[in-house]
């Protein structure tokens, strides 16, 4: 009897579709093709978003990151309303959350934006497996990024592109991006209309900064960058007139004005999915046609977006891609352990005014000019603190609000040369790279209030200012602003010689650094090696190569020292498990 | 003889046989690690074992305390005598040591705990020669360091085997002086290669002078055959480069002293007059003098290779340099008429005054900081030799004209890179047309270059690809 029961309520559950479509990334209305699908046919849909208010406060994730995403909540919620529909803000994680739901709302269906990132995949598998356990049909579409990244990855006979032009190369061979579908109507919405209980706010309402623990200003928020599609939209639009009115499709020469945070940037919002990376692609695509009488653009136009691409394609299947460790693209370099050196950086504090400008314009607004960028993750890395890139890509992950897994960890593999290939020689100068994108300064003044009064001669390096420049500034360094704390060119110098070192074991790597290749009699002096560091190299492939290097050190040692002490003691009969101990990684950075 | 006792169970032979034919090689996988055995010795070995097709450890224990013979009895026929014991111990001596020379210090360590065949084959000098000594602090490094029982163990077993060591150290001052300590007790050596490599910041130079000094010259007075060292950025001396020369001045090939601030161009120039095999030397510039270029040209001497010199100011805008003859500069080409001659510089615009003014036959020109458009002028003028340059940094005027010069008068230029500069499509164009094919490296930033009316960044791309004979783009940054 019971089972007849069941059968009877599960046939009538198939009759009625109540849909929830789960927001995590893609936090808009338009060109949503997942949302798309669970409106489909349905008779409820519930739009929910999933937060730990827990986590919040402990993850490493800054305020301006936080902000912008509850106002994207906010502004999605808005939109919602207008269609006489709400945003469901559940407070849990995922795997505890869904059960949950899935009885309450009686759900049939479920529907999400497909994550390339494999934290994401692995997450996402197991609430697909859970779903299928409750009877739940999951439908997942991509549409974070232009293409595939499987589809690339496949093309390029299943490996990840490792240079940007083979990527390049790769995506002019394929069709063109999914149009995009235009944003949900108000009839769709009707038709599935969902109850909303008159607690709704208090159950499932947006929280505030406060509610997740963070202490808020008055006025502590400049807020250049507002979340939400709205204000992405409206970018969107400003970001074409000036194209348009520029009518130039050239990437714009840096000056001094693109160091500022510009009204019509994009990045935060394709971050957050505000944005649909198609729709942008699909509009840049017809004004350049529009204006250019029907010839096709190049892909240099979509410069910003193929970036983006890049670094998904090449992150999607490796779990390590945001460490050096165990991570089969990334160079092993021997990075200096200086947590001193690092929390400068960090705050701003390391008497180069530049770098302190950007890192400070990076803390206040959460946005920085992808030259500023390169700037600051040289001085830090292979340029002169010669700190872990990996050190860096945390600090960004919590106050940049563009910073994506993918696209954080390798831009900054990127920049530290640590992958893809890069020549290393380009490394930029505290002082001048700075004077030179503006020379006058203003920028500097705008982020570090005390060295306003500087003379534009001196701001970018205020330790060579005579003394008597010093007092009248009302600023002087040691006392009022930090000493540098590097000697840059000696630095440099040192740092340039390290990455040659490195460099110059890579066998796959010679020939193509142009440092790297000045020959020395060395090789020739010595015998081919049969050491630890050289073992391998050549019979391994790219990946096994760049990871040698991890095995050297204590754990290698070790068991050396058992085999030495076999030999004195020909009557051990016992020896301890070497393998275990032999593979022990290396301990982490910041273990 | 293959006990089980002293195989873990995790080490076995895996039956997987790679047959690498052209190579006359099979290679044979041990607890997932390749050996490479002669097709012969492998023929040998599998007549001996004819019945066993599964080379795992033999089941056999009651053997185990068989003594073995030595080494040079073993290479004939001994598995065709003894055919049901033969087993991995038996590999004759020479075939086992070929195997280690593949393996790196832990595979070998772990094959050594094998059987006592292997663990002697384990001590054998060939397999002592090179060591890498690795210094580490966990406050200042990730990486680890080598084991002080290990660093005792090579010490007392090993010292006289050694012949290429390197030191790698991090930044702190401990590592560097622990490298000290191990310096000062190579006292029965015969080292032909001795590295001392700062893997971050430079820390031999923390380490209180003498300490260094007395380490350093341990090793120069009793290794007597030294025909490379490397102490770029460490506080070796005048004297100790005396004890150097004093002792190895017959083998002396490369020496590599960049910033070694307590040498003198004296000290030096008492290498150069004594060491007449010396064919690479690395130093820098305020250590450069007429008098070391013509020692270094003498008839004595062989013919040099291979001349680093950095330029480094210490004081930034107050180091006066001085200015090489030409005469000198000729001598050494005279001389040594393939030297390579590199240069880094790492100077403020305004103190590059003495360089480039007459004929210099620098082949590798790296300028580390700004370098003024007057400056690339100079080279293009006065470096006819000049085989690579990369160029960091410059102001803002275009510097289409120096590069055309450059192109035009050093004929041997195949490699540029141009860092923080600009130069207009056009005259980036005119350049490569001029250089064409033979410039095998070209790396240009894409921010550099400069479109205007005759060129898009897109067409420079297939413009150039054509002049080079090959597909060619722009370094790129990504962008955001």
């Amino acid at each position: 009897e019971t089972r007849g029961g069941n059968t009877i309520e599960s046939t009538v559950a198939t009759m009625v579709v109540n849909s929830v479509h789960w927001f995590r990334k893609g936090l808009r209305l338009h060109d949503n093709p997942a949302l798309q699908e669970a409106l489909n046919g349905a008779d409820t849909v519930r739009c929910v978003y999933i937060l730990d208010p827990w986590f919040a406060g402990s993850a490493n994730v800054g305020i301006n990151r936080w902000r912008f995403l509850l106002e994207s909540l906010e502004d999605l919620d808005t939109s919602l309303r207008k269609l006489n529909s709400r945003l469901f803000v559940v407070r849990g994680q995922p795997a505890d959350v869904f059960p949950r739901l899935f009885k309450e709302w009686n759900v049939t269906r479920l529907t999400f934006e497909y994550d390339s990132e494999p934290y994401g995949k692995e997450r996402d598998a197991a609430i697909i497996k859970m779903a299928q356990e409750y009877g739940v049909e999951t439908l997942v579409r991509n549409t974070h990024t232009l293409y595939s990244p499987d589809r690339i990855i496949e093309m390029n006979n299943h490996s990840p592109p490792l240079t940007f032009k083979r990527f390049q190369a790769i995506v002019n061979r394929l069709e063109l991006p999914r149009k995009p579908l235009p944003t949900i109507t108000q009839e769709q919405m009707a038709r599935c209309r969902t109850r909303i209980l008159d607690n709704h706010d208090e159950r499932y309402g947006v929280p505030s900064l406060e509610e997740l623990g963070f202490k808020t200003f008055k006025g502590d928020s400049s807020h250049v960058w507002k979340g939400g599609e709205t204000e992405a939209l409206e970018r969107l639009n400003k970001h074409l007139d000036r194209k348009a009115w520029v009518a130039n499709f050239e990437r714009p020469r840096i000056n001094a004005q693109s160091l500022f945070a510009s009204p019509t940037g994009l990045s935060p919002y394709l971050r957050f999915g505000c944005l649909s990376c198609r729709v942008f692609y699909y509009n840049l695509r017809d004004l350049y046609m529009k204006l250019r009488r029907h010839s096709s653009p190049p892909l240099s136009l979509f410069g910003q977006l193929l970036w983006r691409e890049f670094f998904y394609t090449a992150a999607t299947n490796n779990p390590n891609f945001d460490r050096m460790e165990g991570n089969p693209i990334c160079v092993q370099i021997p990075w200096d352990h200086n947590p001193e050196a690092l929390a400068k950086w960090a705050e701003g504090r390391t008497g180069f005014p530049w770098i302190d400008a950007i890192m400070t314009q990076l803390r206040q607004e959460g946005w920085i000019h992808h030259l500023a960028r390169h700037a600051v993750a040289c001085f830090l890395t292979r340029g002169d603190l010669w700190i872990s890139w990996e050190s860096g890509m945390k600090v960004f992950e919590e106050l940049l609000l563009d910073a994506d897994w993918s696209v954080n960890a390798g831009s900054w593999m990127w920049l530290s040369c640590s992958a893809f290939f890069q020549q290393f020689f380009h490394c930029y100068c505290p002082v001048g790279f700075g004077r030179r994108t503006d020379p006058s300064g203003d920028y500097i003044r705008r982020y570090i209030p005390k060295l306003k009064d500087y003379p534009n001669r001196y701001i970018y390096e205020p330790w060579n200012a005579p003394e008597s420049v010093q007092k009248e500034a009302n600023c002087i360094v040691g006392v009022d602003y930090p000493k540098p704390m590097i000697n840059h060119a000696e630095s440099s110098r040192l740092n340039i010689e390290r990455m040659k070192q490195v460099y110059q074991q890579l066998s796959h790597y010679r020939g193509l650094s142009l440092l790297a290749s000045v020959p020395t009699i060395q090789e020739e002096a010595e015998p081919p090696m049969s050491d630890d560091s050289y073992a391998s190299s050549s019979t391994a492939g790219e990946a096994r190569q760049s990871s040698i290097i991890i095995l050297t050190g204590f754990t290698v040692q070790l068991s050396v020292f058992f085999a030495l002490f076999l030999s004195v003691n020909q009557n051990v009969t016992t020896l301890p498990d070497l393998t275990k101990k032999s593979f022990t990684m290396p301990k982490k950075i910041n273990a | 003889m293959f006990s089980r006792a002293h195989v873990p169970a995790r080490h076995r032979l895996s039956i997987r046989i790679w047959q690498n034919f052209a190579a006359k090689q099979i290679r044979v996988f041990w607890d997932g690690m390749p050996f490479y055995v002669d097709e012969e010795a492998w023929n040998k070995m599998k007549r001996g074992r004819s019945k066993c097709q599964h080379f795992t450890p033999s089941e056999g224990r009651k053997k185990r305390h068989r003594s073995v013979p030595p080494a040079h009895v073993q290479t004939g026929s001994s598995a065709s005598q003894r055919p049901t014991e033969e087993t991995w111990g038996s590999l004759p001596h020479h075939v086992v040591l070929h195997i280690f020379q593949h393996l790196s210090l832990v595979d070998r360590a772990r094959a050594s705990s094998v059987c006592r065949r292997w663990n002697e084959v384990f001590h054998i000098p060939e397999l002592w020669r090179r060591f890498e000594f690795e210094l580490n602090q966990p406050a200042t490094s990730y990486l680890r360091s080598t084991h002080p029982d290990l660093i005792q163990q090579i010490i007392k077993r090993h010292a006289q085997h050694l012949q290429y060591v390197s030191f790698k150290v991090d930044s702190c001052t401990e590592s560097a002086e622990a490298a000290c300590n191990i310096l000062s007790q190579l006292v029965n050596c015969t080292i032909k290669t001795l590295g001392l490599i700062s893997t971050a910041r430079p820390s031999f130079m923390d380490v209180s002078q003498s300490h260094f000094v007395s380490a350093l010259t341990v090793v120069f007075v009793n290794s007597k055959s030294l025909s490379s060292i490397k102490i770029d950025d460490t506080p070796v001396d005048d004297p100790s480069l005396k004890v150097l020369v004093a002792n190895n001045s017959d083998t002396l090939k490369l020496l590599k002293m960049s910033s070694c601030p307590h040498v003198s161009p004296a000290g030096i120039l008492c290498v150069a007059d004594q060491c007449h095999g010396l064919r690479e030397l690395a130093l820098n510039y305020h250590l450069l003098s007429d008098e070391l270029l013509l020692a270094l040209s003498s008839e004595k001497h062989v013919h040099l290779e291979h001349l680093r010199i950095d330029v480094v100011s210490e004081n930034p805008g107050q180091t006066q340099f001085h200015a090489i003859k030409k005469s000198s500069w000729d001598a050494l080409i005279h001389h040594s008429p393939q030297v390579s001659i590199v240069m880094y510089f790492f100077l403020y615009e305004e103190e590059f005054e003495p360089f480039f003014c007459e004929e210099t036959p620098v082949t590798h020109l790296y300028f580390g900081r700004a370098v003024s458009k007057d400056m690339l002028g100079r080279i293009g003028m006065n470096c006819p030799r000049l085989v690579e340059l990369v160029v960091c940094a410059n102001g803002l005027e275009p510097l289409d004209e120096e590069l055309i010069r450059i192109a035009e008068r050093c004929t041997s230029l195949t490699a540029i890179g141009l860092g923080e500069c600009e130069v207009t499509c056009s005259g980036f164009m005119e350049f490569v047309k001029m250089c064409g094919g033979r410039l095998s490296q070209l790396s240009i930033m894409e921010e550099v270059l400069i479109p205007d009316n005759t060129y898009s960044i897109e067409q420079i791309h297939s413009e150039v690809s054509k002049h080079l004979g090959r597909i060619w783009f722009p370094d790129m940054m990504p962008t955001w």
